[in-house]
């Protein structure tokens, strides 16, 4: 049993952290579970009580995301379809009583190779703004989470938001997660894909754009989320409806290392990442994903 | 403590002024300190939505929310659901059953009322959604989802005349209390200052093991129990002549999960230990883990007396099952592994015990009061009059809650300490200490004639029994006797061998052993029709069995209803194999395939007594009480005896006043198991009902449809030409308080099986046949069952709601168990690395129900519970093998298997 603060102030919680470590909490949907007690197990910073963490915003140089900002503010905010796939994932989070309580930031922290939020901000290029008594950093999402459950926050130190580039919103995005049942469940695979079309002239028709930018990001296949930087510089360029039968499965599965576990074995889930990625590409071509 | 804060909580509009650790689960705030344990709690981690309570509106899980987040917010709890949402979600969970054991319905009331709040004409994919985070385990959701989808409707069948109840699909008796939150489970009701009990088990699979200092490590107010406290035999288990689990282990465990303390104290206390540092020295031994280890040569072995760690081998032999295989045209073998299945019940084992005078009370979830009675009378040394067991409401068995789990802790301490006590199970050890389904390794063989008539059909099965025998000899005796499926088997050889390891004991669930045979039979019978160039139903219906047809074990049965049930499903098998033709016509990716599968099953115990016992009484007031001591843990029974109990009465249903099952007030009606109730209890009921009626009538003199009417202080009986009056006031009341009553019994008319399994083993058998109808991804692997076709004959529907309510419910296990559902110990020990199906998972489930009579039942009727998930898993693999090839032989068929047994079958 310990103490539990819950601050107001961002500046006070710093504050509170400089002094000594303790967990910092806010939607509990990670900490709870991981103890049998009645009472979270302190000290806990509790960061619910500060207003300026929580909500999306649109800045000059793109979205700031607070830390604290529930799935369900995602799912009901006015965004671009860029972020077509972050609402996906919101909506795949758990259940709708999850996504009430469960926030973007505590997923980036408790850095679950299986994390439902990480694909989509990776492949949104988030950028992960991290906050001590003694000054603030920008740490791109790629770099911030380092290992399972381990991130570069030092002690001190807090996210307090995430960051959207504006040219990382254009295009068109898909989040596609695989389970074994269709709520409260743990992915086998997710992939994340964002395709910024380039058209010819007078035509926006998906099947005549060629791909200006795409990002494909895979979940749960690695002990991190991962980008898959090769695979997706070679679809650039590209007529869109191609883009799904030009995918190097090689350079995928080279991007990967999954496990075998209870849900399911690593050949299948290299396999299942490539079909995964080939329909997020169809459907944002307009196809069908055969 | 210091570390307390005052914060204001409103609750349903109330403001409460409490000092709470603020990282305290509101959960337990609700239940604990504001006494609303309405609110339930299934896990403790968000993984079963038991808990949901809305916070300004919005659903939220009380588990996973501190109480300091609800300070200055509006908390609506079940309740307070009420209002014009709440009350008509109520009112449609009633009128469309959509409560069973009730354990999720709070969570799914809450759930439901955000999204009508917002959404008041959802449709059904908003209601899924809005359900998607709690589970239930009873019924398969349909129901739940109906009387979303009717919030605004109205309506229930009118009540029943006298003499009228059997046969309508009348709303449960029991439902109010499982929507207002009022109803009572194992964690709900606790006499003020009880201690909390929590339970040191072993992490080790087999270990040795030393105490320590168990006195100096227990703080203050804390008392540790050990085995040397047990002051009886410390030896359980449901099987007298097998009972071989300690309470408590004496220097050795066999599993993991095994208790070896309990702990006492102030709940608070109690709850900030930390168990891992309780002083035990533990020497770990390698592990029989598996029945390959099991059964090597040499593999340690478990149990004394039980070589080569087999606890008992069943066996069922007629004809001979070589000539068959000569003769035949075609022939065909598999063999299927079929994993640990947990129960999974919402409701991890819960209750609470105290003195009363020199009776231990023992009140808690339990689907066997009398057994439970009995065997922890033995463990404390006290005779069974001492000890009294009050089932409290069970929010779901299915098996796991025939066994002892908090019963010898809380007796032991409050027996030993004269204090009230209390003890919930965690999600966590519920999952690793309680019993589990067999696994299994199954090889069958079978041969049909070039017609397609069964010749021969071999089958050998090794279950994993665990640790402790349980059930474990029930399903070795039951598997051989049903393997053959409700078929004509001429030429028959079934051996089933239950097999001790270190893995967790291995009990009863929901068909003990059957389900898992009838994978093997079932996907047996696809290959020989397929040899055969025979319509896969069509297969089946040569074979069923018929009227005056004799089992595998020379039983000749009547009222026999499979071929009904089968012939039901003929329609529906021809259009969805022409639907699933046209798209996979036109469809690469995604196919579609249609299975069948049939079952039939034994009620009630093996070739074993087996009585239930019902009292009636009838007060000098004109009260007329039913004593129904058969624990309703959701199936239905209380509503059902009673109907069956106030038709042989021939009084209004309304007119019975139910006292529920408590070793001090009910007759033994046995235990809830074997699908016997219906039958077995309610023919009990049926006799008392009629002996009760017969006594009236005499004493009237009044005929055979006469009427009973009750009135105050009075009995008033007519017909159509006299009415008459019994002055009950002036009659002498018996040792129960009753001037009039009858107690009848009812066993089962059956016979041992000789060296062959030959004989009588059950007196009535219930069967069914279901369809089901999947797409497969090929690409991926995955299954989705759209829709399940299921034919039931119950002999006479009781009451059709509630068997329609089984049916969804099993359908929904079958589905799990074939394809997501696979305990593996030591890491799925939790709801969301165990998956059991979620509402978005279930198919349109389609009820028929057959209505062919016993000879033997009440009214005609059979059994039900269990025969309703046998079919299931192998109608659905059926199905998967004929969209895509896959032949899915090793359970569940999660993606990643069927992907690659649909590359195996190269297509």
């Amino acid at each position: 049993m310990g103490e539990h603060f819950r601050p107001e102030t961002l500046n006070e919680a710093l504050d509170i952290l400089a002094r000594q470590p303790m967990t910092p909490a806010a939607g509990c949907t990670d900490l709870f579970p991981a103890t049998e007690a009645q009472t979270l197990p302190g000290p806990v910073l509790d960061l619910t009580g500060i207003a300026e963490l929580r909500g999306i915003t649109s800045t000059a140089q793109g979205w700031r995301i607070g830390a604290t900002t529930t799935w369900a503010d995602i799912l009901h905010a006015e965004l671009p379809p860029g972020f077509d796939m972050l609402r996906d994932a919101a909506h795949e989070v758990g259940s709708v009583q999850i996504q009430n309580a469960g926030t973007v930031g505590g997923n980036l922290c408790n850095a679950s190779p299986a994390a439902d939020g990480v694909p989509p901000l990776l492949a949104l290029e988030a950028q992960v703004e991290i906050a001590s008594a003694t000054g603030r950093r920008l740490v791109p999402l790629g770099a911030f989470i380092t290992g399972v459950r381990r991130t570069v926050l030092a002690p001190g130190e807090l996210v307090v938001a995430v960051h959207v580039p504006r040219a990382a919103g254009a295009g068109h995005s898909r989040f596609l997660k695989l389970g074994s049942r269709r709520y409260l469940v743990i992915s086998i695979v997710s992939v994340a894909v964002r395709v910024v079309a380039r058209y010819g002239r007078e035509s926006h028709d998906a099947r005549e754009g060629r791909a200006e930018s795409v990002a494909l990001v895979v979940g749960a296949c690695s002990p991190v989320p991962v980008r898959l930087r090769e695979a997706e510089a070679a679809l650039v360029g590209l007529p869109l409806a191609d883009l799904a039968g030009a995918l190097d499965a090689g350079a995928v599965r080279a991007a990967l290392s999954p496990i075998s576990d209870m849900r399911a074995d690593a050949a299948y889930r290299l396999d299942a990442a490539v079909m995964l990625l080939r329909r997020a590409l169809a459907e944002l071509a307009g196809e069908d994903g055969q | 403590m210091t570390d307390h804060l005052a914060i204001t909580l409103t609750v349903n509009g109330a403001c409460h002024d409490i000092r709470v650790a603020p990282g305290r689960r509101l959960s337990s705030v609700l239940r604990e300190d504001l006494g609303l344990t309405g609110t339930k709690v299934g896990c403790d981690a968000g993984d079963c939505g038991a808990c949901t309570v809305l916070l300004d509106g919005e659903p939220v899980c009380a588990c996973l929310t501190p109480v300091a987040h609800a300070a200055g917010r509006r908390v609506t709890t079940v309740e307070g659901v009420g209002g014009e949402i709440g009350e008509r979600l109520q009112a449609a969970f009633l009128r469309h059953g959509a409560a069973q054991c009730g354990i999720c319905t709070p969570g799914m009331l809450m759930a439901a009322a955000a999204l009508l709040r917002h959404t008041p004409f959802p449709d059904r994919a908003c209601v899924e959604d809005a359900l998607g985070g709690v589970l239930c385990r009873c019924t398969g959701y349909a129901s739940i989802i109906e009387a979303v989808l009717d919030a605004a409707g109205s309506g229930a069948p009118p009540a029943p005349e006298p003499g009228g109840a059997v046969g309508v699909p009348l709303p449960r008796l029991d439902g109010v209390p499982k929507v207002t939150g009022a109803e009572a489970f194992g964690a709900d009701e606790w006499p003020p200052g009880a201690l909390a009990l929590r339970v040191v088990r072993s992490p080790h699979f087999a270990a040795r093991f030393t105490l320590g200092d168990v006195a100096g490590w227990a703080p203050g107010g804390v008392r540790v129990f050990t085995a040397a406290d047990i002051p009886g035999e410390n030896r359980f288990g449901t099987i007298p002549a097998y009972a071989d689990q300690p309470a408590l282990a004496e220097g050795r465990v066999r599993m993991r999960g095994e208790a070896v303390a309990v702990v006492a104290g102030p709940p608070d206390v109690v709850d900030a230990l930390d168990l891992d540092r309780f002083p035990v020295t533990w020497q770990p031994e390698e592990p029989v883990l598996g029945l390959d280890r099991a059964l090597a040569g040499d593999a340690m072995q478990l149990h004394e007396g039980r070589d080569g760690n087999i606890l008992i081998t069943g066996r069922v032999r007629r004809g001979d099952v070589e000539a068959g295989f000569a003769a035949a045209a075609v022939r065909a073998e598999v063999a299927v592994e079929t994993p640990f299945v947990e129960h999974a019940y919402v409701e991890p084992e819960a209750g609470a015990a105290w003195m009363e005078g020199d009776v231990l009370v023992i009140r808690a979830c339990t689907q066997a009061p009398v057994m439970d009675r009995d065997d922890t009378a033995r463990l404390l040394g006290l005779p069974p009059g001492r000890v009294r067991v009050i089932p409290a409401a069970t929010g779901g068995g299915f098996g796991s809650k025939l066994d002892l789990s908090v019963q010898p802790y809380l007796g032991l301490v409050a027996l030993l300490t004269g204090r009230a006590c209390r003890m919930v199970y965690s999600r966590r050890e519920s999952m690793a200490a309680t019993t589990k389904r067999h696994p299994s390794r199954l090889r069958a063989r079978a041969a049909a004639d070039a017609d397609g008539r069964l010749l021969a059909m071999a089958f050998e099965g090794d279950f994993d029994t665990g640790a402790y025998a349980s059930w474990g000899p029930t399903v070795a005796v039951r598997v051989p006797v049903h393997a053959s499926g409700p078929y004509r088997v001429p030429n028959y050889h079934a051996t089933a061998r239950a097999v001790h390891s270190n893995g967790p004991v291995s009990g009863a669930f929901r068909g003990f052993g059957v389900p898992q045979a009838a994978i093997v039979q079932e996907i047996l019978f696809d290959d020989l029709a397929l040899a055969a160039g025979i319509d896969r139903l069509e297969f089946r219906r040569i074979n069923a069995l018929g009227d005056g047809d004799r089992t595998v074990c020379g039983q000749q049965l009547f009222g026999v209803g499979i071929r009904d049930c089968l012939d039901a499903l003929a329609r529906p098998w021809a259009e969805a194999l022409a639907e699933a033709r046209a798209v996979n016509d036109s469809r690469a990716r995604i196919r579609r395939g249609v299975g069948v599968a049939s079952c039939w099953y034994g009620c009630g115990n093996t070739a074993l007594p087996n009585p239930a016992t019902i009292r009636l009484g009838v007060t000098a007031e004109g009260r007329i009480v039913l004593h129904q001591g058969a624990v309703d843990i959701g199936q239905g029974s209380n509503t059902v005896i009673a109907q069956i109990c106030a038709d042989a009465l021939g009084v209004a249903l309304s007119d019975l006043e139910l006292v529920g099952a408590d070793t001090a007030r009910t007759p033994d009606c046995g235990k809830t198991s074997g699908s016997r109730q219906t039958f077995v209890t309610g023919n009990a009921a049926l006799r008392a009902g009629r002996a009760l009626r017969a006594r009236i009538l005499a004493l009237t003199n009044m005929g055979e449809d006469a009427v009973i009417e009750p009135e105050p202080g009075a009995l008033r009986v007519r017909d159509g030409r006299a009415e008459r009056r019994i002055d009950l006031a002036a009659m002498a009341p018996d040792e129960h308080g009753y001037v009039l009553a009858a107690e009848e019994s009812y066993d089962p008319p059956t016979g041992a099986l000789d060296e062959n399994g030959q004989g009588a083993p059950y007196a009535v058998y219930g069967y069914g046949a279901q369809m089901a109808e999947v797409e497969v991804d090929t690409g991926l692997g995955t299954v989705r069952v759209r829709r399940i076709t299921a034919a039931h004959d119950v002999g006479r529907a009781i009451n059709p709601a509630l068997a329609k309510g089984q049916i969804e419910g099993g359908i929904a296990q079958g589905l799990g168990m074939a394809l997501m559902e696979e305990f593996i110990p030591g890491r799925t020990e939790n709801l969301h690395d165990y998956l059991v199906p979620t509402v978005g998972d279930m198919p349109r489930i389609r009820s028929i129900l057959i209505e062919k009579p016993d000879p033997e039942g009440p009214f005609g009727a059979k059994g039900l519970g269990e025969h309703v998930l046998i079919p299931t898993a192998p109608a659905i693999l059926n199905a998967i093998r004929h969209a895509c090839g896959a032949r899915i032989t090793r359970l569940p068929a999660r993606p990643d298997r069927v992907l690659a047994a649909i590359r195996e079958a190269g297509r």
